[in-house]
């Protein structure tokens, strides 16, 4: 067993509790249907880990003769299900925490309802965390609920999941059975990314694979469960993860003393390190670090802190620590994912107040982008939702806070929603990235704008975005494009690949990613210049059509041209102007466009010039035709003044 | 997971839900019942709150009936820490003189429930922390860290609020307050093992020491002062006899026990067989009386 003998000495027990003091903690959740066997199997884990006193055993023996709903035999569930009202109508509603201990590990169990109309109640127990038990009933197979829970479970962030098949005794022992029920669930749990599964065929009743592995199933060559919940390695954030810390309260004891209260939510921190505060950016240097009254040289993730600072910066509530060479994000906008747990329904525009970490401001969800269907993972379009619905939303805070994705920090991405009048908690949520037109940067309106630059300049300001293979002859066109217009006094712009690649973008390489960044922030710039009154000339390359649609959607209708330079690949390589093609089949290029990376034909350009057909002058031509035809430029001259030579 | 070893990990959330509400409540109380989980409970917060002093008072409900150890350990206590001590004693209890052994439900109803309802009306706390734990007691498992109460004190177990990671929702409308319990996730032996790596103080007669005790319906009795009526069958014997649990002493059944240092208390908690509020007679009135007491405002 795994304590001490009644025997045991002093000594004894002071290497005993030596011992205890290192394990570790391992919270779970168990859920399933009503009648899976839930109370059954944590009854059985707290008996045989001895957590069941005599006297609550005495009890519980009264109340199954009595209430019980096992025909007399102990009814587990009586020991799980301590409201009245749960032992009245025989279900779980809310979430029981339960404690036991092997030489192993110490454990808090939270034993969840199914019922969906307490989902609020097992959100709560899954938040904490780090695994969860779901129980199927062998005979009955995945159901709707199963499917559900594994849902909540894989939201939430949970890593580690076990499937026990319960009641095995029920359908004799089948492997064949056991193994139907594992498909089905991988099938399901692989849409929904769930993380580690170990599949367990048990029968809590009987004992099988609960506790010691069972005879009855020499088939199933894994552990029984106990032992699978003593070994699994839930690694936690890594070590390599960076300080933050919510500052929780500041500590103000006399004008000598002024610390900075709080749990760190990850990484680790050491006297002398230096950090920065946010959302205001002030950076300082660790002075001390206290637990409790004692100085410490540092502190790790999860430990409960005081810190003072070299330097008398503004900190207060609900700003965050971090480390100064790493800050998180702040913003006041994002993507989110809302489950939402009041009867009166989350409504678009409405403003509630949202906690994260110690950070509490006002927040609007706009739009509802879609509700989830939890059974059949459909994306359902939604101007609400109501109690127990998941859905993806916009969501806009009043202030801007420093956060992190919840998949990567639940502390600083997971918050509450309270309603301001009944001052209830109406939902929780996950942040899942910050929206790009937010990062704390608020729109100035301006009084020179747009069409009053473009008429000072008699022309409309557009975008010609030239897009093609390389060597396809897109700059040599647009240059012409350009001179063209410059000579007709039109003021122009041509923004070039190879050029901005020097300086705006030299940051940037050649994968899928950094061309997408290269595009966005060429299309920026670009909007930028139309905003100006310009006439842009964009030159390049843009392999991807979603990036060209994303700078499309920046301007107005009508002020984007997609010029398509339409060279065959075979054309391009036998110019090869710059020598771009030989290393690349050389191999000494990475990702090539034509080469090793994919170059998406526009499908339907407002311009389209076939270079095999057409010399560049040709081309030239029919580029400033077409701004004719569109009226972006008139058929005469620009200037007012014009210049008869 | 944590990296941190479990105690530390209960140690670092307990006083992060201390700062919590210190930093959101207005009025924060912390009910001392001078027993072991108080104790574990005081310390931390000294801890929470360091180098600066308690940020709040410590409140006991004083019925007359605790044993005399227990409150010379409260006022040692308050004194060494520099701490503000409230005591409140139900009026109307003294008068009525209902007594312990004779009043049943009704005094402990008196004295404790209706006395903390009293204490918390009369000095408009919002926030109390009580030293409860989940493992106690099957209702306590459902019980939720921050525990709402209506401006009747009453606790509403089918209605509590959604409490997700550690965020918790301090608001609260006039008139209601909110039960804290930053021990809510330690077990018996967590307390102790605590209390024994930290050193806490704790009342001696956690220890097992020769006392006085009288045999009542097959339990042992302190005989801590006059007033424990006695019959003329009733005869008083010198043992050797500990307390797992504290409460007033005439309803506090000691255990017969030689362990009289900590490691021999844990020993004997790791062997008994039998939970630590069997000692206390008040709990065993129908298998949902601390459902009900609690929605009637007991702690």
């Amino acid at each position: 067993m795994t304590t001490p003998a009644a025997h045991a000495t002093p000594a004894d027990i002071e290497a005993y509790l030596a011992q205890h003091s290192h394990k570790s903690l391992l919270r779970f959740i168990t859920c399933g249907s009503v009648d899976d066997g839930k109370s059954s199997l944590i009854g059985r884990l707290l008996h045989e880990s001895k957590m069941i006193f005599e006297d609550q055993l005495a009890t519980l023996a009264d109340e199954s003769r009595r209430i019980g709903t096992r025909g007399g035999e102990l009814d587990y569930a009586l020991i799980v299900d301590g409201l009245a009202a749960e032992r009245e109508q025989g279900i779980t509603i809310d979430v029981a925490y339960r404690f036991f201990a092997t030489t192993k590990r110490k454990f808090i169990v939270a034993d969840t309802p199914g019922h969906e109309q307490y989902t609020r109640n097992m959100v709560t127990g899954a938040s904490t965390a780090d695994l969860a038990v779901i129980l199927i009933d062998a005979r009955k197979g995945v159901l709707t609920q199963t499917r559900r829970h594994s849902y909540l479970v894989s939201l939430l962030g949970i890593r580690h999941v076990v499937l026990a098949v319960n009641k095995m005794d029920l359908v004799d022992y089948s492997r064949a059975r056991f193994e139907q029920i594992e498909r089905d669930y991988r099938e399901f749990a692989d849409r929904i990314q769930l993380g580690a599964i170990a599949c367990i065929p048990v029968s809590a009743v009987a004992g099988d694979n609960v506790v010691a592995a069972s005879a009855r199933m020499p088939w199933y060559g894994g552990p029984p469960l106990l032992e699978h919940l003593e070994t699994v390695s839930t690694a936690g954030p890594s070590e390599a993860s960076a300080f933050r810390m919510p500052v929780q309260w500041v500590n103000r004891p006399n004008a000598d003393f002024r610390g900075f209260s709080g749990l760190i939510a990850s990484g680790s921190v050491r006297r002398g390190d230096a950090i920065r505060a946010l959302p205001s950016g002030r950076g300082s240097t660790v002075a001390r670090l206290l637990v409790g009254a004692t100085d410490v040289e540092s502190a790790i993730d999860g430990e409960s802190v005081t810190l003072t600072l070299v330097d008398e910066i503004d900190v207060s509530r609900g700003d965050v620590l971090c480390a100064a060479d790493a800050p998180t994000e702040v913003a006041n906008q994002f993507e989110a994912t809302i489950i939402w747990m009041h009867d009166q329904p989350l409504l678009q525009g409405r403003a509630y107040l949202l906690k994260v970490g110690a950070k509490t401001v006002m927040a609007t969800v706009s739009p509802i982008k879609y509700r989830i269907n939890v059974n059949t993972l459909e994306h359902l379009a939604a101007k609400r939702l109501d109690l127990n619905d998941i859905g993806v939303c916009g969501i806009e805070l009043s202030g801007a806070i420093a956060f992190e994705p919840y998949r990567i920090n639940r502390a600083l991405g997971g918050f509450i929603l309270i309603d301001r009048l009944t001052n209830d908690t109406v939902g929780a949520g996950l942040l899942h990235f910050a929206l790009r037109r937010s990062q704390n940067v608020h729109w100035q309106a301006l009084d020179v704008n747009k069409s009053a630059r473009a008429n000072l300049s008699h022309q409309k300001p557009c975008i010609l975005w030239f897009t093609g293979l390389s060597g396809a002859g897109k700059s040599t066109i647009a240059n012409l494009v350009e001179k063209r217009l410059h000579v007709d006094g039109r003021h122009t712009y041509l923004l070039d690949g190879d050029n901005v690649r020097h300086g705006l973008n030299k940051d940037l390489g050649f994968t899928n990613q950094d061309r997408v960044e290269n595009i966005r922030r060429v299309a920026e710039v670009s909007r930028l210049m139309v905003d100006a009154g310009l006439i842009v000339l964009v030159s390049f390359i843009s392999p991807f059509r979603s990036e060209r649609r994303m700078a499309r959607a920046l301007v107005e209708s009508g002020e984007f041209f997609e010029v398509f330079v339409d060279t065959a690949l075979a054309e391009a390589e036998a110019r090869d102007v710059k020598g771009l093609y030989k290393k690349a089949r050389r191999g000494e290029l990475k990702n090539f466009t034509g080469i090793d990376s994919p170059y998406e034909v526009p499908e339907s350009p407002e311009i389209h010039l076939d270079t095999a057909s057409m010399s560049a002058e040709a081309c030239a031509s029919r580029v400033l035709e077409h701004l004719r035809l569109a009226g972006i430029i008139d058929t005469g001259t620009a200037s007012s003044v014009t210049w008869d030579i | 997971m944590s990296r941190l070893d479990y105690l530390k990990r209960l140690e670092a959330e307990s006083i992060h839900i201390l700062r919590e509400v210190v930093a959101e409540c207005e009025q924060p109380v912390m009910l001392y019942s001078i027993g072991k989980d108080s104790s574990v409970m005081l310390h931390l917060a000294l801890k929470a709150f360091a180098p600066g002093k308690l940020p709040f008072p410590l409140l006991q409900i004083a019925t007359g009936w605790d044993f005399r150890e227990m409150l010379e350990f409260r006022d040692e206590t308050a004194r060494r820490h520099g701490l503000t001590l409230l005591v409140h004693t139900n009026p109307e209890g003294l008068q009525a003189g209902v007594k312990p052994w004779s009043h049943g439900a009704t005094y402990s109803d008196l004295m404790l429930t209706q006395a903390l309802r009293q204490a918390l009306d009369q000095y408009g706390f919002d926030a109390a922390f009580g030293g409860g734990r989940r493992d106690e007691e099957k209702s306590r498992a459902k019980e939720r860290i921050f525990s709402f109460r209506s401006a009747q004190h009453r606790w509403d177990p089918k209605n509590q609020r959604p409490e997700l990671w550690q965020l918790y929702n301090t608001r609260k409308s006039r008139g209601e307050s909110i039960r804290v319990f930053p021990l809510s996730n330690w077990t018996e032996l967590d307390v102790w093992h605590y209390i024994y790596l930290n050193e806490v103080p704790i009342v001696p007669l956690y220890l097992a020491k020769k006392r006085p005790v009288v045999r009542r319906e097959g339990r042992w009795i302190m005989v801590d002062d006059e007033r424990l009526p006695l019959g003329e069958h009733d005869r008083v014997e010198s043992r050797s006899v500990r307390f797992r649990t504290l409460g007033c002493y005439p309803l506090t059944a000691a255990d017969e026990s030689t362990a009289d240092t900590l490691p021999l208390v844990i020993q004997e908690m790791l062997s008994s067989r039998n939970s630590e509020r069997q000692g206390r007679l008040v709990d065993h009135e129908g298998a949902a009386s601390m459902e009900r007491k609690k929605q009637e405002g007991y702690f």
